[in-house]
């Protein structure tokens, strides 16, 4: 494809506005990979978790620390928003939310719901 | 990558295994609601039902299905030297796999005992 070499060019990302479906969708992004980077932990916890009551006893102790609680509020972010996103996505596969504004609204939407999350894992653990 | 739907294949298997994983998100949290295990005892006989044994290694497989295209498209996108790509891809692919053993010998293991 033919451009000119003086096309302006934006790579300040504190320049582009992104609009909503485009943040839902890296952190649609983001949120997967955190939780797949998780996953080894979430493993050897369960493995723990089964072999004896002491140690039983044990995952449930880390589990209430400082740094799990927190862990929870991000992952409970990451879980809320990747599922009501990837629902989203299974809308617009169906030709749903096609327009602008239901496209804009909706991802508005799961954002917030996904924010929300946050705030009610956090209001959980503390 | 000169098989056709090469893509297809892996938009189905996504979208498949991400509706599966959301019905049994609902059942873990319905699950939790209700009875939340309360010691090592109740925690460990949920798991060694055989039922719900098979039906979370099920849910393995498929959140391992769904990690794999999810992390496949993540890097497809983002690492464009080869090299690197297929360094990291093989990676997390022996990775996911070495989960889905661990995960199964744990299964086994508290069907076992």
């Amino acid at each position: 494809m033919a451009y000119s070499k003086n096309r302006p060019v934006y790579l300040n990302l504190l320049q582009i506005r992104f609009p909503a479906p485009a943040v839902l969708s890296i952190l649609h992004r983001v949120s997967g990979v955190l939780m797949v980077l998780a996953l080894p932990v979430a493993v050897g916890l369960l493995d723990h978790s089964l072999r004896d009551p002491e140690s039983f006893a044990q995952v449930r102790g880390w589990l209430s620390s400082i740094p799990a609680r927190l862990a929870f509020v991000l992952l409970g972010w990451a879980l809320a928003h990747h599922v009501l996103a990837g629902i989203r996505f299974l809308l617009l596969d169906m030709d749903l939310l096609m327009q602008r504004a239901p496209a804009r609204s909706s991802a508005w939407a799961v954002n917030l719901l996904g924010a929300a999350a946050a705030l009610a894992v956090l209001g959980g653990v503390l | 990558m000169t098989r056709p739907f090469q893509g297809l294949r892996a938009w189905l298997l996504q979208r498949v295994t991400a509706v599966y994983l959301a019905l049994f998100l609902l059942y873990v949290l319905g699950r939790i609601w209700i009875s939340p295990p309360v010691d090592f005892g109740a925690w460990r006989a949920w798991v060694a039902q055989p039922m719900v044994s098979a039906m979370l290694a099920l849910s393995f497989v498929m959140l391992l299905g769904h990690a794999w295209v999810g992390v496949r498209d993540v890097l497809l996108d983002y690492v464009p030297n080869l090299r690197l790509r297929v360094a990291l891809l093989t990676l997390v692919a022996v990775s996911l796999i070495y989960l889905g053993i661990w995960f199964g010998s744990i299964l086994v293991r508290t069907l076992g005992s």
